[in-house]
């Protein structure tokens, strides 16, 4: 079937099944590799994407369930919050292996955008579902701080 | 991993570092007698030595990394150790793996293998990545001092310039193709500890930016021209083997091209991930057990303790434990149980695999590159030189990249052969697929009894251990197992630091189904952790603080007392704990480096309790990049403190009873302590510092618990034990 979607700002066509995980048509049909995959059960964050604005798991989200949102992915994020999660991602050094980094910094990045001071708990609770098995988790928190400094400046 | 032993050694080689380059990119190929400028011409380079640096006429500087990074900076690292004896600046540094080529890239540590493991990256490429980058500066300097008619020693390198006092300067590029024709430097000179300018600082790493937009960087991410993906379903139980099989409803699910038959199991090819994920699930198999695993853990646990109780084989004896004891004026004794543990990196395996018929290329996070292309070349009748790695990065590893029987790449392998057509496929696994997949950390059941003396000296150490051996019926068990101990199941008790003038140890190797693995730090994950348990309740028993404790027994180790001083130090060990916190204490030599943790925890009256501050000191010789050292203690012992704290793979009737992150739940953030990393300045030799965070952190929080509440948990994780508020 054929689902005419809005990613990253233009339109796009897949044709799959409808119950194709967003993931997987912006992976394999629109070859939009940014967004990884962990778990596929939304335990791990990796895949987040925005709709509408909203950190969602791609993963669990059907192509058919997308309708008009508009699919922001980490291969076209922008906007302060996001350049200054990414600025203080790079300072701090805070990727090890990398592969859960896009859905980090797509959930850091609605955190700031939400709440531009946030605290040690503000950050737990808004990032606690993003699993990173290397565990950079100490550098993440301190990356957060450091980049609602950076938007401050 | 240390699973090649260094008695093999080989010698980096004087010769032929630099040759020439020139050719079509006019590039100087340091360490190849090629003239061609790219890491994938350098795997024609038979008889050549360490094609290591290559330099674009843009002064783009590329260090082909001969290791994988998963993670732990390995790439960055080896840049680091050429950028120093080049004397470039960071930002012309580039890095790309090298291709599959053991005669060129093999680890120094292990022989004629290439591959990554046992923390040896930096340590087995220190000299030889230096040496290629002061080769490569020394012709720089050459071809510089012809064309402007100086002597060589007038000239200058500094931060990618070359220059002379008449004011003439010019760039890498600029002399890059001319360096190639001089002669190849016998020994280029390296430079002193006090002249360097990259190692010892901390330079941001070369993999950081695209990790921050989501580049294509992983094999998930590859995709070849007419690419078809596919899936495996493989034995429920371990040893289990397909009997028959019916794929009537998965070949109607869209997508799905065919569905194939491979010793691994049943494969479904489709046209992309979705439809091979689906068609699996539509798969009706009927698999034959018997010859499968089929017992389930708790009565592997059974068969174990009761081993435990019984003599095995004795791994060390010095003096006479059993009498010691039997005069001791006080025994301490503990029984410890360790699960089965999945590495679950969070990339997924995954491989894609072209086949012609007479080449395979491979596009993997390939650790051992060398076992990849054996087991490649050998399913598919090739010869072992036409089966080209494409090293990609990987998103972690944990050992668990690192298969002595190489069946990720294999079972690709398999079904490239079953397939048959030159078209690229991708297998995928699911997180499923690798929860479930076994290779796991070995369960393990120590068993000790430790006696004190009437001054409350440590006289006697009795130690039994019941596990499987990881490398017994492997390739490598010829290389390290000896008379039957497989020396990564004792690891850490074998050669305990502490001064013990009667101890004993002895082993009992279980032949269990399920295939097992090195897990990040190997046998240290429960050596280390009894260990350092047994010493706290015997400091408690002996009436002393558990740091002097144990200083008084590691006279003769003076590493192990620098770091756990240095800990101490900064953990403020001595004073009081803030107002409801408890601290505890570990310290531990794996893989050469040694690390003291303290870690501070704060507890609840329900018997909840939180790991809040971990304190670390490591002395890993020369640091080359401190900051890189800090984050892997950080995520080493973060790794370690998430798996103690609530991971097992259990089996019922030999079937994983975990399959994804709701059941096998990892660290989050919300678990995350604060860390702080100290570094022991040291001039010795660098070693590694991907393991050696790991194994003393699950101690340091059992020290905690016990000073916090008298109760000793000694069984792995830690939700095992009475009080955990689980
Ligand atoms: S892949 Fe979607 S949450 Fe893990
Ligand atoms: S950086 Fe490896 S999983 Fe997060």
């Amino acid at each position: 079937m054929r689902f005419d979607l809005t990613v990253n700002g233009s339109k796009r066509t897949v044709d799959v099944d409808p119950d194709t995980p967003l993931l997987w048509a912006l992976r394999d049909e629109l070859n939009l590799t940014g967004t990884k995959f962990g778990c596929g059960i939304a335990a791990c964050g990796s895949c987040t994407v925005y709709l509408d604005g909203e950190p969602t798991r791609s993963c669990q989200t059907m192509v058919e369930d997308v309708g008009e949102a508009k699919v922001t992915t980490i291969d076209a994020l922008s906007g302060k919050p996001a350049e200054a999660v990414q600025a203080a991602w790079r300072e701090l050094d805070v990727p090890q292996c990398g592969y859960c980094q896009s859905g980090q910094i797509m959930a850091a990045a609605a955190l700031l955008n939400e709440n531009a001071k946030p605290s040690d708990e503000d950050i737990n609770d808004a990032m606690d579902g993003n699993v990173c098995r290397c565990v950079s988790y100490h550098r993440i928190r301190k990356a957060i701080h450091r980049a609602a400094e950076l938007m401050e400046a | 991993m240390n699973f090649f032993v260094p008695q093999n050694v080989s010698k980096p080689s004087r010769r032929g570092f630099l040759i020439a380059a020139g050719g079509t990119t006019a590039g100087l190929m340091i360490g190849s007698n090629l003239s061609l400028g790219t890491a994938e011409a350098a795997k024609t380079a038979e008889g050549a030595f360490n094609p290591f640096v290559i330099i674009a006429p843009d002064s783009t500087v590329t260090v082909l990394s001969k290791h994988l990074d998963k993670g732990q900076g390995a790439a960055t690292g080896l840049a680091t150790l050429v950028a120093e004896e080049l004397d470039a600046s960071w930002d012309q540094m580039h890095v790309e793996f090298a291709p599959a080529n053991a005669k060129l890239y093999n680890n120094l540590q292990w022989g004629p293998y290439q591959g990554t493991g046992g923390s040896s990256a930096i340590a087995n490429s220190y000299t030889q990545y230096r040496s290629a980058g002061a080769a490569a500066k020394e012709m720089l300097v050459a071809a510089a001092a012809k064309a402007w008619g100086v002597p060589a020693g007038e000239i200058k390198v500094e931060m990618g310039k070359i220059s002379h006092s008449s004011g003439k300067s010019g760039t890498f590029g600029e002399f890059a193709a001319a360096a190639s024709a001089m002669p190849v430097p016998e020994k280029p000179a390296l430079k002193s500890p006090d002249q360097f300018a990259y190692i010892g600082k901390s330079f941001p790493r070369l993999d950081v930016k695209g990790k921050t937009e989501g580049a294509p960087i992983f094999a998930l991410d590859v995709k070849r021209e007419n690419m078809l993906v596919a899936t495996i379903a493989r034995s429920p139980k371990f040893g289990g083997t397909v009997k028959s099989f019916d794929a009537t409803e998965a070949k109607k699910v869209n997508g799905v091209v065919d569905v194939i038959q491979i010793p691994a199991g049943i494969a479904v090819v489709a046209k992309s991930t979705w439809p091979a994920l689906k068609g699996r699930e539509a798969l009706t198999i009927e698999w034959d057990f018997s010859k499968a695993e089929t017992r389930s853990s708790d009565q592997l646990f059974e068969e174990y303790r009761e081993l435990a109780g019984k003599p095995g084989k004795v791994f060390r004896s010095t003096g006479d434990a059993e009498a010691a004891l039997a005069k001791a004026d006080k025994v301490v004794e503990g029984d410890f149980e360790f699960p089965f543990l999945a590495h679950a990196p969070m990339e997924p395996h995954d491989v894609v695999i072209e086949f012609d018929g007479k080449t395979a290329d491979i596009w993997t996070g390939s650790q051992l590159q060398t076992v990849d292309q054996y087991v490649t070349s050998k399913t598919l009748g090739i010869e072992l030189p036409n089966v080209n790695i494409h090293t990609v990065w990987a998103g972690g590893s944990f050992g668990r990249r690192a298969i002595y029987d190489s069946h990720i790449v294999g079972e690709a392998a398999q079904l490239a052969k079953a397939w048959g057509k030159k078209q690229p496929l991708k297998i995928v696994w699911s997180r499923e697929d690798d929860i479930k997949g076994g290779y796991y950390r070995p369960m393990y059941v120590h068993r000790v009894k430790a006696g004190l003396d009437a001054d409350g000296n440590v006289i006697a150490w009795h130690h039994r251990i019941v596990g499987q051996s990881i490398l017994t019926g492997t390739p490598f068990e010829a290389l390290l197992v000896k008379d039957g101990i497989d020396h990564s199941s004792v690891e850490g008790v074998t050669n305990i630091a502490y001064d013990i003038p009667n101890m004993h140890g002895e082993l009992h190797t279980v032949k269990v189904g399920v295939p097992v693995l090195w897990w990040r730090a190997v046998g240290h994950t429960h050596t280390a952790f009894v260990v350092e348990t047994m010493i706290d309740d015997l400091a408690k028993a002996a009436g002393k603080d558990p740091v002097e404790f144990r200083m008084g027994l590691l006279k003769k180790k003076p590493r192990h007392m620098g770091a756990l001083k240095l800990a101490a130090e900064k953990a403020g060990w001595g004073s009081d704990a803030p107002e409801g916190r408890f601290r505890g204490v570990a310290v531990h030599e794996s893989f050469s480096s040694y690390v003291a943790e303290i870690a501070e925890i704060s507890t609840s009256e329900d018997g909840e309790y939180k790991v809040e501050r971990v304190v670390c000191a490591v002395d890993c010789g020369v640091a080359v990049n401190p900051d890189n050292i800090a984050a892997q203690m950080e995520g080493g012992l973060g790794y370690g403190l998430g798996h103690a704290m609530r991971n097992e793979i259990t089996l019922t009737d030999g079937e994983v009873d975990q399959a994804n992150f709701d059941t096998y739940e990892p660290m989050r953030i919300s678990d995350m302590p604060n860390v702080e990393t100290y570094i022991v300045p040291s001039t010795e030799a660098p070693t590694g510092v991907g393991e050696p965070g790991t194994p003393p952190v699950a101690p340091a929080v059992s020290n905690a618990i016990f000073a916090a509440t008298g109760t000793r948990w000694r069984r792995l994780p830690f939700t095992k034990n009475e009080g955990t508020g689980s």
